[in-house]
């Protein structure tokens, strides 16, 4: 009898957790989402929180006519039209605010999943928290290709990393070559000698290795230079076909003068984003600018092959911390691309238990139809790193970026070779 | 490495050399009247870069049009500088002397930031562009025309320093500040004149340098930190020297660049300034 009764309990025991998370199906689900809201690059943080505010009415409201997974019926239907709700921290660009601001969602707010952080070195730390206190940790725009390569369970991100980007640039030379019969052989690779050009031109070089074409240049140069001209007249000297430079504004103002007064004309220049794509870069540098290719991962000129970028940008530039009504640029497009993939895995899970949602978000497989981004879709791999991911490139032409690779997704014909300096227009 | 490439190389870090010269002029005379660095001195450049872009962006006044004006005003901040600032730490401790002018760095670049933001500038479409090119050699007019204003300008500067009454009184008090004041020389003018002169100095440098180069809050660090090697590889305080030292950073600069690695151009130029600091401590023309 005492035996029965010990078994009894046991089982009541047993029961009891599993029956109250049944009574209690979760009337919202909670999502801590990390982003600097202060300092050099707060207007990014409050970009991205738009576009992930922009998913939540999506998906809250419901009676979306969008071609998204969720968002058609009020709340998320796997969870009996659970809300979503979020729990917004500025990280202020610091690692160990983001490490402490995550500590505190999971074990004060009680979030459900962690959503983030832009910064690469903050996503890093915040990751970490999560992986410990073993929580979802979905991250949609930070380019660190590291981040994926730590071994974590709970880290997914949705957003290519620097090293897509350069696949990108050579998929580009290859198909470019194939597509109009012309000859690539040799490339000049220059870029600054901080971590983030000496990473890309690595890349490059393998990746040139890999493709066969010849390095014939290989040249670091010292960032924020006062002069670049000894630099442009060695390029000269080895005349590649193809330049691949990898500067930051200053740098990216200064090579294009000096190649300009030098007459340094390759047939082709493919930029690392960077320079190429500060805001300030076309106005300044005008006609000096035209043809030069630079890599992005967004563009709003897609829309004529993406329908869904006009209404989505639409809603973006209504939205209320939106005053001037920007469009939507490349950071909050990713942002919301992730907010969405996770709202998806979540409603698939059916649950709000993190092992549920984890398994879901491994078994995600979202066709480019539902995507506003130019992948091939979304698909994790076992490291946690979506596969479909594809970068475009874009060329400057009549003073404005048009994409023109990948070729399907192209809104403009592809330059080729670069006009020489004095027929610039 | 062909000869047309070394030639074109040259031809560049000349140009550029006088510039350099030009900037490191301000600092050493100032450094030679009282024995004070100014570590603001790349952020007067950087002002006087910025008055020649308004200049430019609001009154469409070309940088060589705006030129004296920029200079005026960069003569007046000096001034100003020195009644403001330094006249107050003249006794102090060295240590406090050098926080002076750096906080005053400080302030002024993020001033700049704070007011201007942190977005990149050009001149377009200056009265001066183009180039000229002699077989496979191409000069940039804005680089030409930059280098001889600047040469010029190290001209008239030295004719002021040497042979007026008035240069010829700052040296004086160069050299000995009490004597000169004894001889009846308002020695406080003349610290005020020097700071106003150094600064003018950056003010034509930094209009010269704007029809070709970007305007940008940080960007006075770069030429500053060859300023300071100029001025220690001409000889503190000795003005004729640094038009030499000015041009050798130039062609060490870029003979570094073509022979070494261009990530490693400064370093050529360091090397060179501490064998010339190990061999002359006071610099190529220095005097003790």
């Amino acid at each position: 009898m005492r035996r029965a009764i010990a078994v009894l309990s046991l089982a009541l025991v047993a029961l009891v957790p599993w029956a109250t998370a049944q009574a209690q199906a979760p009337r919202e689900v909670v999502i801590g989402i990390l982003y600097p809201l202060s300092g050099p690059v707060a207007q990014v943080g409050i970009d991205s929180i738009n576009a992930v505010k922009m998913a939540v009415d999506i998906i809250n409201n419901g009676g979306s006519t969008l071609n998204l997974p969720v968002g058609k019926t009020a709340g998320l239907p796997g969870l009996g039209g659970a809300k979503i709700r979020l729990v917004i921290v500025d990280h202020q660009g610091k690692p160990d605010v983001g490490q402490a601001e995550a500590e505190r969602l999971i074990t004060q707010e009680k979030v459900h999943a962690l959503y983030g952080a832009y910064f690469s070195s903050v996503t890093a730390t915040a990751s970490q928290v999560a992986e410990r206190y073993g929580v979802p940790y979905l991250n949609a725009e930070s380019s660190s290709p590291g981040l994926t390569e730590r071994g974590f369970k709970w880290f997914f991100r949705t957003s290519p990393h620097d090293g897509h980007f350069s696949v990108a640039m050579f998929d580009f030379m290859k198909d470019l070559e194939k597509r109009r019969g012309v000859k690539i052989k040799t490339l000049g690779i220059m870029h600054e000698d901080t971590l983030f050009g000496v990473d890309s031109a690595k890349v490059q070089e393998d990746l040139a290795k890999k493709y066969g074409y010849e390095v014939s240049v290989k040249m670091a140069y010292r960032a924020k230079t006062t002069s670049l001209d000894a630099e442009v007249g060695k390029l000269k000297a080895a005349n590649p076909d193809v330049f691949l430079p990898t500067s930051y504004t200053s740098d990216a103002f200064l090579f294009v003068k000096a190649a300009k007064n030098l007459d340094y004309n390759p047939k082709l220049l493919i930029a690392q984003n960077a320079g190429w794509t500060d805001p300030t870069f076309l106005t300044e540098m005008g006609k000096d600018a035209e043809g030069h290719i630079t890599r992005a991962p967004f563009a709003l000129d897609m829309a004529d092959k993406k329908p869904m970028i006009k209404p989505i940008n639409e809603l973006f530039k209504k939205m209320k911390d939106n005053p001037g009504g920007r469009d939507i640029s490349d950071v909050p497009a990713r942002a919301f691309t992730g907010f969405i993939v996770l709202a998806d895995a979540i409603n698939r899970a059916k649950s709000v238990n993190p092992e549920e949602i984890r398994k879901a978000l491994v078994a995600t497989n979202m066709p480019p139809e539902q995507l506003i981004m130019p992948w091939n879709g979304v698909k994790f791999d076992e490291k946690g790193q979506n596969t479909g991911v594809r970068a475009i490139l874009q060329q400057v032409q009549h003073g404005k970026y048009a994409t023109i690779y990948p070729f399907e997704l192209a809104a403009a014909d592809v330059v080729y070779p670069l006009a020489p300096w004095k027929d610039r227009k | 490495m062909t000869a047309e490439v070394l030639l074109q190389g040259i031809v560049s870090g000349l140009l550029m050399g006088f510039v350099y010269a030009l900037i490191a002029a301000g600092l050493s005379l100032i450094f030679g009247l009282m024995e004070i660095v100014n570590f603001a001195h790349g952020e007067f450049l950087m002002l006087a870069m910025f008055s020649t872009y308004w200049a430019w962006a609001l009154w469409r006044l070309d940088p060589v049009v705006s030129l004296p004006l920029t200079a005026a005003a960069l003569f007046l901040l000096g001034f100003a500088t020195y009644h403001g600032l330094i006249r107050w730490v003249l006794g102090a401790p060295m240590l406090a002397q050098i926080f002076a002018t750096f906080g005053l760095a400080i302030f002024l670049r993020s001033a700049a930031q704070a007011i201007w933001g942190v977005d990149f500038h050009l001149v377009k479409d200056p009265l001066v562009q183009g180039r000229i090119s002699l077989g496979g050699l191409f000069i940039g007019l804005p680089q030409l025309v930059a280098s001889v204003g600047a040469l010029l300008a190290f001209v008239f500067l030295n004719w002021f320093i040497s042979r007026t009454e008035t240069g010829l009184a700052l040296q004086a008090t160069a050299q000995d500040r009490q004597a000169a004041s004894l001889m009846g020389i308002d020695t406080e003018r003349m610290f005020a004149l020097g700071w106003g002169i150094g600064a003018a100095c950056v003010g034509v440098a930094g209009a010269l340098l704007t029809i070709f180069f970007y305007v940008f809050p940080d960007v006075g660090a770069s030429f500053a930190l060859v300023a300071y090697v100029t001025v220690a590889l001409g000889g503190f305080g000795n003005v004729p020297g640094t038009l030499v030292a000015g041009v050798l950073v130039g062609l060490i600069e870029v003979l570094g660049a073509l022979f070494v690695a261009p990530a490693l151009k400064y370093v050529a130029v360091f090397v060179l300034y501490l064998l010339v600091v190990l061999w002359r401590p006071q610099g190529l023309f220095g005097r003790f």
